[in-house]
């Protein structure tokens, strides 16, 4: 008889509502208030929302996703942000339920959305393994004859009877990740949490899952923003976007289509009409060129040469904007970054700008090989995000002659993304 | 395969719950230790907390309401007539206000891991129970020195009226817990809305006081559960069932409505934190 696959997931949907009102909390007092002051459009939105008039946008973070994994497979999960996900794994693991659909997992589910989920800064070492371990469904017993492991591998020695909130940042995750690493769970599902920690220590987690899945024919759900991780530990994995499966293949296919996706979206963007997460949008970007030194509209650049990325804004009411800080990121298309260029420690004092207008921002030498990059840009004014645009637009380096030696550079340069000036004494 | 989870589009209330509940045992046991051992590690005089408090509000209520005010107590010394009363009243009202903020206060956990919700509120109440029983020292030194001793059936009926507090407070405070949620007044009103109602609840003045209005006091379950535990612990009046079954029903209600709401509010809690 054939076996049953360890997880089926059936038409799962999930909905968000998202109303257009202000953020925050409600003060019960303001409804009160609300409904004394104006009764009858009180009534009238009320009436509304009970007929299912109101003017609510529905929002699918997912919709239609169906696919099954045996047991023993590892599959990763990648998407852009926004893509769905996390809304995927906080399903599959119970956070927060479906709209519509059915999930079966066969067999005890264990779920890694953050490392020292429940720590408690007062409480030592030793109780936090306890506690921890509880949180994350392991029984005392279980949690009792597991502890030598646990200490051994966090490495955190005699500091084991102090309060975790003494214990350096690395310490903490390095506990945290320990305890969450000896759960044993028929199927595992881990969201993003090897972005914490120190390289050292990361790799020994890689290595710790690689173990997990190889000895012990565990299941795992893998998310990740970390292409060469999910490389390295998942023979398959799921593309989303935009709330569906966009590919489900071998993981070197999916990455390929993942790059190229990135690259399609980031060439028709209209930033204007771009989806924003959780930002405030009191003044936004209206749109992104770049150009060089004569003011000629660009696409591509030689390294070497000076690029100036023009960024053009607008402030919603008209309001002149104080205290600005903008910032731009520049990433490979495997979502890595590479550099920051951000005003808040390039430009000396604060920044005031008209309603409107234009911010260049001027990269002389540019340092990148041959390749495609995005940038990300983000605008705060008075320390608030007002706009953040995420791979906003892309630009392509031609390779030059960089070094002034008329030398090309040698194929085995390929991937080699920075390029620093540097000079030898012979 | 050992376990199997389905899971669909939430329904409200299921049997299994219970069950699931009772699966996670062991997470309630650690949510309670934790409580517990994280509210007395940084006190300089830890436990001794729990009997202080009641203690002196005893002190200071006998002195100015038994002493000064002259306050009737069914012909029992007024301190161990207030402290029965005290010690039940704390019990409830300090476990309503902290189920009602067990919600908010450990959404970090909520958003990231799955496990029953009603534990949580569960453990808070069993923290305050730890603190009842502790606080309860106190009045047997009480009864020894006064020399009363509780009959049997008194004896017999302080689980009953601890399961009646226990309903109370966990329904009340997963009601306002789930209001919590959505409304964050609900942390300002409550300090006083339980200071209101420890005054139309017969803690610091006999019930006998309200007369025939009694049977109408006794919708708030708080006021049987006292007035019982004067009857069966000091002997001031036969045990009234019927206030008890009437205190019993109420908080009955009161606990289905909470579990009611709460499991509503539940569902998409992890969306709006």
């Amino acid at each position: 008889m054939k076996e049953q696959p360890i997880i089926e997931i059936k038409n799962i949907s999930k909905k968000y509502k998202i109303t257009h009102e202000r953020g925050g909390y409600i003060a019960l007092r303001d409804v009160v208030m609300n409904i004394v002051k104006q009764p009858f459009s009180y009534l009238k939105t009320k009436a509304k929302s009970v007929a299912g008039l109101e003017k609510k946008e529905d929002f699918w973070a997912l919709k239609d996703v169906n696919f099954t994994v045996n047991k023993g497979e590892v599959i990763g999960i990648i998407g852009r942000n926004g893509a769905g996900k996390s809304t995927l794994l906080k399903i599959l693991s119970q956070i927060t339920p479906p709209t519509e659909g059915e999930i079966i997992m066969r067999g005890s589910v264990g779920s890694l959305l953050e490392v020292g989920t429940g720590f408690h800064p007062e409480l030592t070492g030793r109780e936090n393994i306890f506690l921890n371990g509880a949180i994350l469904g392991m029984g005392r017993k279980e949690i009792a004859k597991k502890f030598d492991q646990i200490v051994e591998f966090a490495d955190i020695g005699k500091f084991l009877d102090t309060p975790v909130k003494y214990y350096s940042s690395g310490m903490y995750v390095r506990l945290a990740f320990s305890v969450a690493a000896h759960m044993e769970p028929d199927i595992l599902l881990v969201d993003e949490v090897l972005a914490v920690g120190d390289a050292e220590f990361q790799k020994k987690c890689l290595g710790k899952m690689e173990d997990i899945t190889k000895r012990e024919g565990r299941t795992i759900l893998f998310v990740s923003h970390n292409m060469g991780a999910i490389e390295k530990l998942c023979p398959r994995s799921i593309l989303i976007g935009s709330g569906q499966i966009r590919f489900f293949g071998e993981t070197r296919e999916v990455i390929r289509f993942y790059t190229n996706d990135v690259l399609d979206i980031a060439k028709s963007v209209n930033v204007a009409t771009k989806r924003r997460h959780g930002v405030s949008l009191n003044a936004t970007f209206k749109g992104i060129s770049f150009s060089d030194t004569s003011g000629n509209k660009i696409e591509h650049i030689q390294n070497g040469s000076t690029l100036i990325i023009n960024l053009a804004y607008k402030s919603k009411n008209y309001q002149p904007l104080e205290n600005v800080r903008i910032a731009i990121a520049f990433k490979n298309l495997n979502g890595q970054e590479i550099f920051v260029c951000s005003t808040e420690v390039s430009h000396l004092g604060t920044i005031n700008l008209p309603a409107e207008g234009m911010v260049g921002c001027k990269i002389e030498d540019f340092p990148l090989s041959r390749g495609s990059y995005l940038i990300t840009v983000a605008l705060y004014v008075d320390k608030q995000l007002e706009d953040f645009i995420e791979d906003a637009a892309k630009i392509e380096v031609e390779n030059s002659d960089f070094f002034g030696t008329g030398v090309m550079f040698p194929t085995t340069w390929e991937g080699k993304q920075v390029l620093v000036r540097h000079s030898w004494i012979i | 395969m050992s376990s199997t989870t389905i899971i669909r589009p939430k329904k409200l209330f299921h049997f299994s719950d219970l069950k699931e509940i009772w699966q996670y045992k062991e997470l309630l046991y650690f949510f309670t230790w934790r409580d517990l051992k994280v509210r007395y590690k940084q006190t300089a005089i830890g436990v001794a907390w729990a009997i202080l408090q009641p203690f002196m509000t005893m002190v200071v209520f006998s002195v100015f309401f038994g002493g000064l005010a002259k306050i009737p107590s069914d012909g029992v010394p007024y301190p161990i007539f207030v402290y029965v009363g005290l010690l039940f009243w704390q019990f409830f009202s300090s476990a309503l206000s902290d189920t009602s903020m067990t919600l908010i206060s450990n959404q970090t956990i909520i958003t990231k891991v799955y496990f029953p919700r009603l534990i949580l509120p569960i453990s808070s109440v069993l923290t305050k129970l730890v603190d009842f029983a502790i606080a309860a020292g106190i009045l047997v030194g009480l009864m020894f020195y006064y020399g009363y001793m509780p009959h049997l059936t008194g004896f017999l009926l302080i689980p009953l009226l601890l399961i009646i507090t226990f309903m109370a407070s966990v329904g009340g405070g997963l009601f306002l817990a789930a209001i919590n949620v959505k409304y964050r007044d609900v942390r300002y009103a409550l300090p006083f809305f339980i200071q209101i109602l420890m005054f139309i609840t017969p803690v610091i003045y006999p019930a006998s006081i309200a007369g025939k209005y009694s049977t109408i006091l006794a919708l708030n379950p708080m006021m049987g559960v006292i007035q019982n535990a004067r009857a069966a612990l000091l002997g001031t009046a036969p045990i009234n069932w019927i206030l008890l079954g009437i205190s019993f029903i109420a908080c009955f209600v009161l606990l289905i409505v909470g579990i009611y709401v709460f499991k509503k509010v539940e569902r998409y809690f992890a969306d709006i934190v």
